[in-house]
């Protein structure tokens, strides 16, 4: 399997007044062409691990890796300039709440054509044309009129699916996906994900799909990545993950209600220190 | 709160477009300020120990020619008759005529104005052009020899005295430097040179293109413009900072950085754009403190604006001359209020 | 060994008594304030200006007062006169070390009156409502309309010039942001579980406002006085040296940079002198400020 991203090693540290924090710690993955879930609790570090792929992290956070390769190239050698020409146009982001990842003074089609224009070097006609051809992608009705409104005019879903539009439109080969649905009503929250698996399905990208929602993760990846305490506890392919062998992992998935087992009582989760002494389990393949 | 709903259905079903209840109550409310604000300034007109009658009578007066000035004043009716009186006067512009020098208080304020104008003006401009880069940049660089400048030109700011540093300036480069011109607005060789348009000195040295008025007004006006300036950007600059810390944490910034956006592009396409509304606002407030600031520089500067004119008037008990005085100013701090407010319409999509 | 015990006894996790844990939350709150290099340099110089004002007449040189023509404008570093003379000979630093008295005086007496008008008015706007916020908040907007200098300079010239009367025209100019700060306070604790369930328990409106609101809005109000003191100061001085506050031969230090005024260009200490008192008391206040907010008001820091 050719890997589109190959990580090796990663850690985010913040100083903090207690000393240092190790938000994310020693971890290892690789990204093909699928859908990678990384799951977790929040604090768990899966978070940190998507922003030190685009080396986001702001000062005074610290991102140290072995390496974070991108098709063979070692992103953590390149420069912040070069940098730039990463972001947006071979690894992209979605975030949680497009109410706040949308800049509220400026219309949509400003934002997404300026996304567009980063990276090509095209007139604001063509620009418009092309940000209309991806707002249809994402099945948004009307998208003359959406490309002159503000965000605040927008519903969560439609936001979040402006978002994808905006984030996809330079045609990266990475998407992470930060918790893409937590914010929206239930209702909305397929819709988006089917959009969103038909165009990185389409445009044969990598996804990496973060987020602390095990059925839903389950459902959607290929294969999941299981963080605790800034640690991979587990790996195991989607369609397993009820047969995960880590007491977290169980200790997770007994939380949940089921249909298919109910039971009178849920299982409250009890935490062994072990889990976080232990050494991070590699997400290679 | 079912009851506001209540209500506000009420007023839907009259069918008044909304803009015009907004309009109402902003007007609504200009109208009690103002009201209140005139209220103010009848009182200490009222309550103060100088007796009106006797200032104009003088104290040699006959009870009949003092009897008579009374009945004129209209000392006799009920104190909201005189307020009714007062604001009808103020309406019309007229604050009486000053004791001093027995013209009327209106036209002196007309004539002194304009040279606070010109000075605050540039004051601000000084405040606005330094204040807001310096802001921005400490703010995108927390914590670095810059931020730390920044930090301690605003608190030097905050705890000087801003008629001693005009003193220190005066003595500095004037006195020992020679670099600035000294106080008043022009060198005495050149008052009354060019004639007066716009009552600003620069304006009208440039209309009439006499070069020398210009350079001689520039080199009196620079050293109290950057005085004010100082003052104005000690207080812009630390909001400006503390706007943008807000703006550059929320995760719309995170989104521009992902797009692979440059951080300078980062930082004035898109954290500056969501501070404009709020930066106004600041900029109005601190232009009228100037307005205010100005009343000390003036002294200091032997600048003939409206703070000089309100401090001669008042330690020769020309309350006349004061109230008017007062009044303006206040009636400009409100002015300058409703201006923001109206920027702040046009500036932000979300307060349509 | 006692003296670790009493640390012990203050750091603890848990307290024994409603007054154990008050001290203990005081004494963290030291702490981490004593931390603050900058606030304790601006506490160290209010002290000991407190300190200067209390032992006035021990340490200052001269009468501060006493004239001596033959030995006027006299340079620095004079023969026992380490600041120089005035206009009419008398010896700065003696005048100066009296001013403190006057600014001290003038600080604590608008420090009174200014936050205790506000927060009446603030907590009863906002624990009433209706009509009478309305009206209160009404007036309040109305003072903050004005330039707060140019009506102080109103007031004093209705009322007269002279130490108390500016005090007065300053606590008018200064209490309305108080009361906008009482009130924001009261609008959230208003409407807290606690309060109405000492609602239920039959307390009336005077004694929430006393027992319940009050406390809770000191410590915002303090932050808020000791920020504006370098304020007062400032306003206190401006007033002084237009002729308008302290009067001659007050030493007020306002007063005393008017004096120096005619002389600056010639015999520049005169003026130069006290305007640094100022600007030392106010940058001491300033700094006091900023570290009380760090710890007693973290989310308004940044």
């Amino acid at each position: 399997m050719d890997h589109l991203l190959d990580v090796e090693n990663l850690w985010v540290r913040f100083p903090t007044r207690q000393g240092i924090f190790d938000a994310v710690r020693g971890v290892s993955f690789t990204l093909g062409r699928e859908r990678l879930g990384i799951v977790g609790e929040s604090g768990s570090g899966k978070s940190m691990t998507g922003r030190a792929i685009l080396r986001l992290i702001r000062p005074p956070g610290q991102v140290e890796a072995d390496h974070i390769k991108l098709d063979g190239v070692d992103l953590m050698q390149k420069s912040e300039k070069d940098m730039r020409d990463v972001r947006g146009e071979r690894i992209s982001m979605v975030m949680q709440d497009p109410k706040f990842s949308l800049n509220p003074v400026m219309t949509i089609g400003d934002q997404i054509i300026e996304a567009y224009r980063l990276h090509n070097r095209v007139s604001k006609s063509i620009a418009w044309t092309k940000a209309l051809e991806m707002l249809e992608a994402v099945s948004i009705r009307d998208p003359d009129r959406v490309m002159r409104a503000y965000p605040h005019e927008m519903s969560g879903g439609m936001g979040q699916r402006i978002m994808i539009a905006m984030m996809l439109i330079p045609n990266p080969e990475i998407l992470i996906a930060d918790e893409p649905t937590s914010a929206l009503d239930v209702s909305v929250q397929r819709q988006v994900l089917d959009i969103m698996d038909k165009l990185v399905k389409e445009r044969g990208m990598g996804l990496i799909f973060i987020s602390h929602d095990l059925n839903l993760v389950a459902d959607f990846c290929d294969r999941v990545l299981i963080m605790y305490a800034g640690r991979i506890v587990e790996v195991c392919d989607a369609d397993k993950l009820h047969d995960a062998q880590h007491p977290y992992t169980r200790g997770l998935l007994n939380s949940l209600p089921r249909l298919d087992a109910p039971r009178d009582r849920l299982e409250v989760l009890t935490r062994d220190p072990a889990w976080s002494e232990a050494p991070s389990v590699s997400g290679r393949v | 709160m079912a009851l506001s709903k209540d209500s506000g259905k009420g007023r839907a079903r009259a069918s008044l477009p909304p803009w015009f209840k907004t309009t109402v109550l902003t007007l609504g409310s200009i109208a009690v300020t103002m009201l209140g604000l005139l209220f103010v300034t009848f009182i200490i007109g009222r309550v103060m120990p100088i007796d009106p009658v006797l200032a104009i009578v003088g104290e040699r007066a006959s009870q009949s020619t003092y009897d008579a000035v009374f009945l004129e004043l209209g000392l006799d009716k009920p104190l909201v008759v005189q307020f009714a009186y007062y604001i009808w006067d103020v309406l019309q512009l007229d604050f009486g005529t000053s004791l001093l020098n027995a013209r009327p208080v209106s036209e002196d304020i007309a004539r002194v104005f304009p040279a606070t104008l010109e000075l605050a003006t540039l004051g601000i401009f000084i405040g606005i052009v330094i204040g807001v880069p310096l802001g921005v940049v400490a703010a995108a660089r927390k914590g670095s020899w810059i931020d730390q400048l920044a930090r301690v030109l605003a608190l030097v700011g905050y705890s000087m005295p801003i008629f001693w540093l005009g003193l220190m300036g005066l003595l500095i480069f004037y006195g020992i430097l020679g670099w600035v011109g000294g106080p008043g607005r022009v060198g005495i060789f050149y008052v009354d040179v060019v004639p007066s348009v716009t009552g600003l000195i620069l304006v009208d040295a440039a209309i009439d293109g006499n070069w020398d008025v210009f350079r001689d007004a520039f080199s009196h006006i620079i050293l109290p413009a950057s005085l004010l300036g100082y003052f104005s950007l000690a207080y812009i600059s630390r909001m400006t900072r503390s706007f943008m810390l807000e703006q550059l944490s929320a995760e719309y910034i995170t989104t521009a950085r992902v797009k692979g956006m440059s951080e300078w592009d980062v930082i004035w396409k898109h954290a500056f754009k969501n501070i404009r509304v709020q930066l106004i606002t600041v900029i109005a407030l601190s232009y009228a403190n100037l307005l205010e600031g100005s009343v000390l520089t003036e002294i200091i500067f032997s600048w003939p604006g409206i703070g000089s004119y309100i401090t001669t008037a008042l330690l020769s008990a020309d309350m006349n001359a004061v109230l008017g005085g007062t009044v303006v100013v206040g009636l400009i701090f409100i002015l300058l209020n409703i201006f923001s407010d109206l920027l702040y319409k046009v500036f932000d999509p979300r307060a349509k | 060994m006692a003296e670790q015990t009493l640390r012990a006894w203050l750091l603890t996790d848990t307290p024994t008594s409603r007054r154990h844990a008050k001290l203990s939350a005081l004494y963290q709150g030291w702490l981490s304030f004593r931390s603050n290099t900058m606030a304790m340099i601006g506490l160290g110089i209010l002290l000991a200006l407190v300190l200067v004002a209390a032992a006035a007449p021990i340490l200052s040189p001269h009468d501060p007062f006493a004239q001596d023509l033959g030995n006027r404008l006299a340079p620095l570093g004079t023969d026992g006169h380490v600041l120089g003379t005035d206009s009419l000979g008398r010896d700065i630093l003696s005048r100066l070390i009296y001013g403190a008295r006057i600014t001290l005086y003038i600080v604590a007496l608008v420090a009174l009156i200014a936050p205790v008008v506000g927060l009446l008015v603030g907590t009863v706007s906002g624990y009433l409502g209706g009509w009478i916020d309305i009206v209160l908040m009404r007036i309040t907007d109305i003072f903050l309309a004005f330039p707060r200098l140019v009506l102080a300079l109103a007031f004093v010239a209705a009322l007269g010039a002279g130490i108390e009367n500016a005090v007065i025209a300053i606590s008018l100019t200064a209490w309305p942001p108080y009361a906008r700060i009482a009130r924001a306070e009261t609008l959230t604790i208003r409407s807290s579980d606690y309060i109405s369930a000492i609602k239920l328990q039959g307390a009336g409106g005077l004694r929430i406002i006393t027992k319940h609101i009050w406390p809770l809005c000191v410590s915002s109000l303090i932050v808020r006085v000791t920020l504006d003191m370098a304020g007062i100061i400032l306003a206190a001085a401006g007033l002084g040296f237009l002729g308008l506050g302290a009067q001659p031969p007050s030493p007020e230090w306002g007063a005393m940079i008017s004096e120096g005024r005619r002389f600056i260009l010639d015999h520049w200490w005169v003026a130069t002198m006290p305007g640094l008192a100022i600007f030392t008391v106010s940058l001491a206040f300033n700094l006091l400020g900023d570290g009380l907010r760090d710890v007693l008001d973290p989310k308004a820091g940044e």
